[in-house]
């Protein structure tokens, strides 16, 4: 097929094109809905929605195959700030955000809103310290930067660790993300589900690279978006909180607090039950005290860092045509980001409220066990053990504390708590996989890229022609992606433990030496190294040591409260002493390196590493 | 203008430095100091949402959103100014 990806007339067409695109997502959706009417069972709904999805992904990304460096390194750097602003915002919202994070509110309280503030104010750090200098920079990769600016083949080895270390811990978790709905949407065991999602994964990258994870992963936003706000309008609007839910939902928070005291939330279930928890935080209050609040502004404080320092993220604003339109692309992303994540609360807020107020239909606690039982939906969600509902102290009520779930099922729950039709499950099964696909593919594609420009083609053998070297990149990507879902399958961690630990991987190595290297002339090389490897190492030890109290890591007890959510605080201080310290003890980087630094500081003239290749 | 003086680049990075500062001391209250405070400032109410909970929930992410359009427009004036945006070449 002879489809054109660059030049001014694709790019004058892509509202059209994505506009069609989005009408017939909707139309199918509306088709769905239709058979669901005629008696299309729910199972059969599931697999159309996730394999349509799957299938148009994979068409963009076969349409999008590329042979050119520069198309796939970089998509051409001619995606439009608005596009890339999309194509960022399903990059960054992985499955965690999508299916847990309304879960985590809803059981976590205030606590967890910690997560909400830092995976958006990142977005300050990245737009006003790294986005447009590295734009200008003109690199294809994170390690690129590192590697040019400070110098040194071992220099840009340690940033392709850190990458690696980084992205690899958030991949499988992705992966697992994927496997997880694969297995339920279609049927099969999560094993199969796993390498399944992998395939799609691979689908849209393989041949097209960044080109045709750009397109597809714009394609994946709108999926996602559409099923994350369907079901909050469609609920809010039915049931009489009005159309526009984000923005009433305040009187539902006041009611929600007024309730909590009548019906004890706050007590521990009499019998715990093995991986189901009961609510027994409270919606809207914070905790008090001084050690509460450390703890939120410390996990704060390490999503935005992190944020700031993650390849996969970064490398999305080399694909701009120009500096300025990298830094609009910055806020299109948050834009973007920003419609999901002020969502999610609504989602939990609402979510509780019909559960707990009586004077709704909905409601269930303070009602009779039996009639609890007889739902529908507490029977299908108990039978595959992710809800119990057990009449602990028998007096034939449901207690708060007798209403056991597991959080991640709420957003997956929540249109069946109000009785709307399985299109809306399905719809919401085809956005999780779109988030958890998108994320994978770009992390993935960091990797493979990092190893393959800056591992193989700069250090290895900088000879190798362009055939080679893409050739390298695909193989890698289905190496790094196949070890992946070989650890995914293996169920090591949760998916949230994994993505905190990824973004402090991340902070701890790269964030300094990145925005140093623009923002300090008098870095250095040593410093840089010092910087990565002794962030990297200390947040690691760090980690290992707060995981296994009764191992001998050198510390009793976590300083200041600072757990494994929250180990890249350790390391990014380890990371900025050392890289002061060793930069000032050695000599300053010479001239040419000084006024390429000057360059790098003013968005006119040509890219500091040139685009031929 | 086409050739930057040595002065003019100083004077653009010590504006852009000034602007960074500005956005990132704004950033600072609105990621952590308004929610350090988020116990004391619940007893506000906000259109009947506590005020600490709803800084989590919408107030700072609608503050990070709109600072950023507007920190572009004013780098851009600031390098348009010195005559280093890229149109400028």
């Amino acid at each position: 097929m002879g489809m054109q990806w660059e030049g001014k007339s694709f790019i004058d067409n892509l509202p059209k094109i994505y506009g069609v695109y989005t009408g017939g997502f909707l139309a199918f959706f509306f088709l769905m809905a239709f058979f669901e009417r005629m008696g299309m069972s729910a199972d059969v709904i599931g697999i159309l929605f996730v394999a349509f999805t799957i299938g148009i992904y994979a068409f963009i990304g076969i349409l999008s195959r590329t042979m050119a460096v520069e198309a796939y390194y970089v998509a051409g750097r001619s995606v439009p700030p608005v596009f890339n602003g999309m194509a960022t915002a399903a990059d960054w919202m992985s499955g965690a955000s999508f299916v847990a994070m309304a879960g985590g509110i809803f059981m976590a309280g205030h606590g967890y809103m910690a997560f909400i503030v830092g995976w958006t104010g990142g977005y300050i750090l990245v737009s006003t310290l790294m986005a447009p200098y590295l734009r200008k920079f003109g690199c294809y990769t994170v390690p690129d930067f590192i590697g040019t600016r400070y110098g040194g083949k071992f220099t840009r080895f340690c940033a392709v660790l850190v990458l690696v270390v980084a992205s690899f811990t958030y991949v499988t978790a992705q992966i697992t993300a994927t496997g997880t709905i694969a297995a339920r949407a279609l049927q099969i065991p999560f094993e199969a589900g796993v390498w399944f999602g992998l395939a799609g994964i691979l689908v849209c990258s393989m041949l097209g690279g960044m080109r045709a994870v750009t397109w597809t992963q714009v394609a994946q936003y709108i999926v996602l978006i559409i099923a994350y706000l369907m079901p909050i309008v469609w609920m809010s609007g039915v049931q009489g909180f009005g159309w526009f839910p984000q923005l009433m939902y305040g009187p539902a928070v006041e009611r929600i607090m007024e309730l909590e005291p009548l019906l004890g939330v706050g007590v521990a279930a009499l019998e715990p039950q093995r991986g189901l928890s009961v609510l027994a935080t409270l919606h809207a209050t914070p905790r008090e005290g001084a050690m509460a609040a450390w703890q939120f502004v410390t996990l704060v404080a390490c999503m935005m860092i992190g944020t700031a320092s993650l390849p996969h993220i970064l490398m999305r604003y080399f694909t701009t045509p120009s500096v300025r339109d990298a830094r609009n692309s910055v806020a299109w992303s948050l834009f973007f980001i920003f419609l999901l994540y002020f969502s999610a609360p609504a989602l939990a807020t609402f979510s509780k409220l019909q559960l707990l107020d009586p004077t709704l239909p909905t409601a269930i606690i303070g009602q009779p066990v039996e009639q609890v039982l007889a739902l529908e939906w507490v029977q299908r969600w108990s039978a595959i053990g992710l809800l119990a509902v057990i009449d602990q102290n028998g007096d034939g009520i449901l207690q708060i504390n007798e209403f056991f779930l597991n959080p991640d099922i709420i957003v997956l729950a929540t249109p069946e708590f109000a009785g709307l039709p399985y299109v809306i499950s399905g719809l919401v099964a085809a956005g999780g996989m779109a988030a958890a696909m998108s994320t994978a593919d770009g992390l993935l594609l960091a990797m493979a890229n990092a190893l393959s420009h800056d591992l193989y083609y700069k250090i290895i053998d900088p000879k190798a022609e362009t055939k080679k070297r893409l050739l390298t990149a695909r193989i890698l990507l289905l190496v790094i992606g196949a070890g992946g879902a070989l650890v995914a399958s293996l169920k090591l961690t949760g998916i949230l433990g994994a993505v905190a630990w990824a973004f402090c991987f991340a902070m701890s190595g790269l964030f300094f030496p990145l925005v140093l290297g623009v923002w300090w002339k008098r870095a250095n090389r040593q410093g840089a190294v010092a910087g990565m490897l002794g962030g990297l190492f200390v947040g690691w030890w760090y980690l290992l040591a707060v995981r296994n109290p009764q191992e001998w890591y050198g510390i009793a007890a976590p300083w200041f409260g600072l757990n494994d959510l929250r180990f890249g605080i350790v390391g990014i201080v380890a990371s900025l002493v050392a890289m002061i310290v060793v930069t000032l003890l050695t000599p300053a980087p010479d001239e040419e390196i000084q006024r390429m630094v000057d360059e790098v500081r003013i968005p006119r003239g040509a890219t500091i590493i040139s685009s031929k290749s | 203008m086409s050739e930057l003086t040595a002065e003019n680049r100083v004077e653009h990075w010590r504006q852009t430095k000034r602007l960074m500062i500005i956005h990132l001391s704004v950033w600072f209250v609105f990621a952590y100091v308004v929610h350090w405070f988020a116990v004391p400032l619940n007893n506000i109410n906000f259109f009947g949402w506590p005020l600490g909970y709803y800084m989590s929930a919408q107030g700072s992410l609608i503050v990070f959103v709109v600072q950023l359009f507007l920190f572009n427009r004013q780098q851009h004036a600031i390098d348009t100014k010195f005559g280093v945006a890229e149109d400028q070449a």
